[in-house]
């Protein structure tokens, strides 16, 4: 019983590459969004669970972490908007030479955040192994690591693979959009993280 | 050279696209040559066909469904007869855990999602899936999941904490050596092999619908699918949150279930079964998706009131989220917390309640035929709603205090994993197994298998509600005499005998009838939608023309022809993208070549895993060749500077 | 169904039992819930055996029958069946939520106050008395006076454990880092077992309790024999049996009031031979049995806290007679 076809629209006039929600990535970016959203959404969720068991937040006689590296990174990470921005319209335009000049910027701007990052470890004032407070504080700050981590990577691929010919296929171009995108879902996390690292422990003593 | 903004403007440039003047077997050799696997070995290994991830998905689960039977076969024979010394307390506790495990992650579960994968592209027409790679992927992460528990098991370092492995008992403290590490590592494995199919499969669904599949066209099992996948996607970063805090408990110190730090037990409990509740839906919708395509077959009727099923899919969904806490009630969280997950849990009962009458008024207005998938239904409905009824009585907080956690539960929870998800699964299988293999499955052996599972599961899980309310807690390997507890265990054992014979039978008729059943014609038995519409087997290709579609039932509607979108690229691997909620066709994307690079992602992924589990610094060494081999996976092969092509 | 519950139920761990004031309203709830449950799916079962007999086919036949049409009788059916989901589920909503109101007010003025710590895989008792001289300390055993309103006050000293009576009460979970409660009202005097119901590592089967409800007389007799500290060895056995335990690796784990023997980390002794069996329910209590025990409890009870220590046969005997004369 297998049909006979019978021939309707033609499709051959159909582009083969289009941006955000009508590419299939923009799909697959979005879902993994969802999942590392409800990851750090559940994170903090235990943060809260965990604070409830306290009577003080931090404890004594842990002190709150220092502001002064995780200021700096929420500054770095907001002003990187700037050149991302400038990213996904030229990517949008079709500006290849403009992404060009701008990736080596934003890959710039990571290796700077890794840099801070760094120091953030280094001022939380707790370790890991102290308390349960001392664990929630370094997984947020570690889960939002790799993901800074891997951004970074992505991008510094992104930025050879763009200086090669391929730059020219426009899908690369769909990727370096979606790629801006991610950016930008990493830099929204960061806030709320921001301020039970930094704050909640020194607004709950 | 044209700047890309130009390029993307230029005309269609001229290369082979099917259509009328490039159809029938000229086509069909093309697309064969695009869309085939390279050969060899190697070929087989870089398939990123979703009917062969789909098939090997389906076929590992059922060796672990055997894996995970026998050891149930093990169990039950220690359970007999009282004060039994066949199997002693630590091998007993290692056997429920791998029983449990083993059925929930790396048979329920991955199950569907291979049947899903293999199905889903062919009933909305479309050659692929949305991430091929991604997919393979996401197999061979659950193949090394599962070998990794296994193989532990083997050299007697399996897990024995049960499967959902509450903490101080799984902690460094309690669980002293490697077995609760591997089991958390499975858990990794297995939730990035489940999220990576449901990333593919919710993209697939979204934007690969033929040209006029809109969203209310779609067939139920593909509901069923976009909901579960959704639901993994929500459900399963909780269980990987939780067991990466375990593991970091036991391997470097942390201190999130330890409460003489200030962590706390019951947070794993939250995290695990806001997880495993859902999960439980992932396994049963799915299951129901199969129910409805077949329901709908054998009665030659489309669903009775087909937007009900789909809002009652949507809202077990969204429930599902909402009663974790009902598997917490002994506990001793604030009482007035509990009343809202009783209600919360009986709500359930209202979209399950609607599903079962869609399918019994199906059955009514249709003509149903009592083929073999039929009977599954059948005994399907018979037993889940035994199963879905004592959930609703195990969701009462006084019912539940006294149940919990004795054989009620075990009966509760077989009978709506069986009854409820193995029984569609049987049916599903049995009736695709032509579209699979080209052949039709034995329908005498087929009734024999089902009468005699169907029976032998009543006899094996009914005396367990007895047991249960006699007193019988779960999980003890052995229960003193005189207690009323003798016939009830001595009947389900024989039950579970006869039950295991009959899967072997199944098998036997799986075997034989893939080897020398009878052939399968494109249709065997009328069904209406799209994947009927191609070859048993079907061609790498899936179509040889994109069908157009214009209702739910296209085979019930289509006449002599079926009709087709045409212009699609025969020499590049092309898919049409059409738009989420109508389908109408948006864009032509061109699909990946096969690849090794997610085999090889797995092989690094997987050292860097087991290798954290001695030393926390893996990690960081790990990671570099696991970002080697994405890289690889994600470079394009040869610039396509074709444009708008 | 009824003929699987007459099959001889000795009825000492049954959640039909119903001597305690929350298991009565257990048994009454299950009826309730049973007889709905029972109706819709009766309701279920008739429908679906009618729509499938209705109009069977046998051949495989292309029908010419329009296969979206619905009769009439579907939507009305549909609401129908809705309503009475939506009845059932309020009203069983209902009723198990009132029997909960009760049963927290059964313990709502304990008049006694007892502590129960879970260990692996044994349960310590307490009875806990703001006069610390009028506290009892027992092992793998309560015993509660019928008729009065009881508060347990549960503890874990390392995983989670569930404490079960099902013939008083439903069950609690002990959960280390917490503190949970339950409250139990005996309405009838008897022995019953309670189990051990959370999986608590290797030996989860083994960890039972014996229970007595027993009249206020006889509770108090009891309870005074408890208050009483270990009686002197008389005969030279038991005396070497007494300097063994009290001298050597026994000492450092079990607790004899009125000895030396001070552990805390093992079941109190000091009424040990009062009990009904021995180990949270591994064996009954007898003379061979702590024999067996004692000398070996790694096979008695495999993977227990307790090391098979290898004693000597005159040592054995020695510790078995004195362990004999703890009433
Ligand atoms: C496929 C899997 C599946 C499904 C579909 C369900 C469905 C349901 N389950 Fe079950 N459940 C499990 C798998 C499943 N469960 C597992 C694996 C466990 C144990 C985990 C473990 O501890 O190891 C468990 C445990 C479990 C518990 C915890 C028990 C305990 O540990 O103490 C509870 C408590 O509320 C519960 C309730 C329910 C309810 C209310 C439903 C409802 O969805 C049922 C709805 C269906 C119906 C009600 C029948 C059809 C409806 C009608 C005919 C309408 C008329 C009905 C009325 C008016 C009542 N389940
Ligand atoms: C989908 C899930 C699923 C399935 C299908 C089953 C199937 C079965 N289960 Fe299981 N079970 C669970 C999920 C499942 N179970 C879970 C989650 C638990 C809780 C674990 C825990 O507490 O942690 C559990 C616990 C559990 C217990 C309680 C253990 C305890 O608390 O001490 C028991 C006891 O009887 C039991 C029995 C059985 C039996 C007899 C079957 C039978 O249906 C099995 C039928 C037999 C087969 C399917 C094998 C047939 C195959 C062959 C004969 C070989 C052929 C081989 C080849 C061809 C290679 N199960
Ligand atoms: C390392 C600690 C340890 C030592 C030493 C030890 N025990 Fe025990 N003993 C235990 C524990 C723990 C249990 C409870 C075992 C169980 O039921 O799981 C127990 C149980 C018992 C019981 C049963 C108590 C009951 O309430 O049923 C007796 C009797 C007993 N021990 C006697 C002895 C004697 C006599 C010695 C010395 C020869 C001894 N024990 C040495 C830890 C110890
Ligand atoms: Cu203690 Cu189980
Ligand atoms: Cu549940």
């Amino acid at each position: 019983m297998r049909h006979e076809p019978e021939f309707a629209d033609d499709l051959s006039a159909l582009r083969t590459h289009a941006f955000s929600y009508r590419s299939l990535t923009w799909w697959g970016i979005i879902a993994f969004m969802v999942i590392e959203g409800a990851f750090f959404a559940l994170a903090m969720a235990a943060y809260f669970f965990l604070m409830a068991q306290e009577q003080e937040w931090a404890p004594r006689p842990w002190s709150p972490p220092d502001l002064l590296a995780g200021t700096l990174f929420t500054a770095v990470m907001l002003l990187s908007e700037v050149p991302n921005t400038m990213i996904k319209r030229a990517a949008n335009a079709y500006d290849v030479a403009a992404v060009r000049k701008l990736l080596p910027v934003m890959s710039a701007i990571g290796l700077l955040l890794v840099i801070i990052r760094g120091f953030e470890f280094n001022s939380l004032n707790v370790f890991w192994y102290d308390n349960a407070y001392g664990s929630i504080i370094w997984a947020l700050l570690f889960l939002h690591t790799t993901h800074i981590v891997t951004d970074w990577g992505d991008t510094l691929v992104l930025w050879q693979l763009m200086k090669t010919p391929h730059g020219e296929d426009p899908r690369r171009l769909v990727d370096t959009d979606e790629n801006a995108l991610y950016w930008r879902f990493v830099w929204l996390t960061w806030l709320p993280i921001y301020v039970l690292i930094y704050w909640v422990p020194r607004l709950f003593r | 050279m044209k700047s890309a903004a130009e390029r993307a403007k230029l005309p269609p440039a001229d290369v082979p696209r099917d259509g009328p003047n490039l159809t029938g077997e000229e086509l069909e050799t093309k697309l064969s040559t695009t869309w085939s696997n390279p050969p060899g070995f190697v070929g087989w290994l870089s398939s990123v066909d979703h009917k062969d991830i789909g098939r090997r998905y389906v076929i590992t689960a059922l060796v672990f469904l055997a894996l995970a039977g026998v050891l149930a076969i093990a169990m039950r024979l220690q359970l007999a007869r009282p004060d039994n010394d066949l199997i002693g307390a630590a091998r007993y506790n290692e056997i429920f855990t791998m029983h449990g495990t083993t059925m929930m992650f790396l048979f329920a579960v991955p199950v569907m999602q291979g049947m899903q994968i293999y199905l889903t592209p062919l009933m909305i027409g479309t050659r692929s899936n949305a991430f091929p790679r991604l997919n393979a992927f996401s197999y061979w992460m659950y193949l090394a999941g599962g070998l990794l528990l296994w193989i532990a098991f083997v050299l007697n370092v399996g897990p024995d904490v049960g499967w959902f492995a509450y903490p101080p008992l799984s902690g460094p403290q309690f669980g002293v050596g490697k077995r609760v590490d591997i089991w958390a590592q499975m858990i990794t494995f297995t939730e990035v092999a489940a999220l990576a199919a449901a990333v593919s499969l919710t993209a697939t669904i979204l934007k690969q619908k033929a040209p006029g599949m809109s969203l209310a066209r779609m067939p139920i099992f593909v509901w069923a699918t976009l909901v579960t996948s959704l639901m993994v996607i929500f459900s399963m970063p909780s269980v990987a949150l939780a067991s990466g805090m375990l593991l970091s408990d036991r391997l470097v110190g942390t201190h999130f279930y330890n409460p003489a730090e200030r962590g706390d037990a019951l947070l794993w409990q939250h995290l695990f079964w806001f997880f495993g509740h859902p999960e439980v839906y992932i396994i049963f919708l799915p299951a129901t998706g199969f129910v409805s395509e077949i329901v709908a077959t054998f009665s030659r009727r489309s669903i009775v009131m087909y937007p009900i099923v789909v809002m009652s899919l949507v809202a077990t969904g969204i429930l599902a989220f909402g009663l974790w806490v009902h598997h917490m009630f002994a506990t001793g969280l604030p009482r007035i917390g509990y009343s809202f997950y009783t209600a919360a849990s009986m709500s359930v009962s209202i979209p399950t309640g609607l599903q079962i009458f869609c399918w019994i008024a199906t059955l009514w207005e249709g003509r149903p035929q009592l083929k073999v998938p039929l009977l599954y239904v059948i005994g399907f409905i018979f037993t889940f709603v035994i199963g879905g009824l004592t959930g609703v009585m195990i969701a009462a907080v006084p019912l539940d205090l006294q149940l919990h956690d004795t054989y009620f539960i075990v009966a509760h929870f077989h009978y709506v994993l069986i009854g409820g998800a193995v029984f569609p699964l049987l049916g599903a299988i049995t009736y695709w197994f032509p579209k699979a293999t080209g052949r039709l499955m034995s329908e005498t052996l087929g009734k024999i298998a089902f009468w005699m599972i169907f029976l032998g599961f009543q006899l094996a899980f009914f005396p367990m509600h007895i047991a249960g309310i006699y007193g019988m807690p779960r999980r003890v390997y052995t229960y003193p005499a005189g207690m009323g507890l003798e016939l009830p265990n001595m009947l389900s054992t024989l039950g579970s005998l006869v039950v295991s014979t009959a899967v072997l039978l199944f098998v036997v008729n799986l075997v034989i009838s893939a080897r020398s059943g009878r052939r399968a014609a494109p249709n065997p038995w009328g069904a209406p939608s799209l994947e009927w519409a191609t070859s048993c087997p079907p061609p790498p290709y899936n179509f040889p023309h994109i069908p157009l579609v214009s209702s739910r039932t296209p085979l019930w509607d289509a006449g002599e022809k079926l009709p087709v979108v045409h212009g699609l690229r025969v020499e590049d691997r092309e898919l049409v993208l059409t738009t989420v909620m109508s389908a109408e066709p948006d864009v032509r994307e061109p699909s990946p070549e096969p690849s090794p690079w997610p085999l090889i992602g797995t092989v690094a992924t997987t050292a860097m895993f087991v290798c954290s589990i001695f030393s926390p610094w893996a990690v960081l060494v790990g990671v570099v060749p696991v970002a080697l081999a994405l890289t690889a996976w994600f470079w394009p092969k040869s610039p396509r500077l074709s444009g708008s092509l | 169904m009824a003929l699987l519950c007459l099959s001889g139920c000795s009825g000492a761990q049954t959640a039909f039992g119903g001597q305690g004031a929350e298991d009565a309203n257990f048994i009454q709830l299950f009826t309730v819930f049973m007889i709905v449950c029972t109706v819709m799916y009766l309701l279920v079962s008739a429908a679906l055996i009618v729509a499938v007999w209705r109009r069977r086919r046998t051949a495989m036949v292309v029908e010419d029958c329009n296969h979206q049409a619905t009769s009439g009788v579907v939507r009305p059916a549909l609401i129908g069946w809705t309503a009475l989901i939506a009845i059932g589920l309020t009203a069983l909503t209902l009723v198990g939520f009132f029997t909960d109101r009760s049963n927290a007010r059964n313990g709502s003025h304990p008049q006694l106050k007892l502590t129960v710590t879970a260990n692996q895989w044994w349960w310590d008792v307490e009875y806990d008395w703001a006069d610390v001289s009028k506290s009892v300390r027992t092992a793998n055993e309560i015993h509660l006076p019928v008729g009065i309103p009881v508060e347990v006050t549960l503890k874990s000293n390392d995983v989670i454990h569930s404490f079960w009576i099902p013939n008083l009460a439903g069950k609690q979970d002990l959960i280390p880092g917490r503190r949970t409660d339950a409250q139990l009202l005996p309405r009838k005097t008897g022995l019953y077992r309670g189990q051990c119901a959370e999986f608590c590592g290797t030996q989860h089967a083994q960890m039972a309790l014996d229970v007595t409800v027993e009249s206020k007389a006889d509770f108090e007799k009891w309870y005074g024999a408890q208050l009483q500290t270990a009686p002197v060895p008389k005969t030279p056995l038991q005396l070497a049996g007494y300097r063994y335990i009290t001298t050597r690796e026994c000492a450092s784990c079990h607790n004899i009031s009125g000895t030396s023997a001070g552990g805390q980390v093992a079941p109190d002794l000091t009424h040990f031979a009062s009990r009904r069996s021995i180990a949270a329910g591994t064996l009954p209590m007898n003379t061979g049995n702590i024999y067996g025990w004692v000398a070996d409890p790694q096979s008695q009870k495999p993977g227990n806290h307790m090391p098979t220590i290898g004693l000597k046969a005159d040592d054995l005997h020695g510790i078995v007679a004195y362990l004999e004369t703890l009433k």
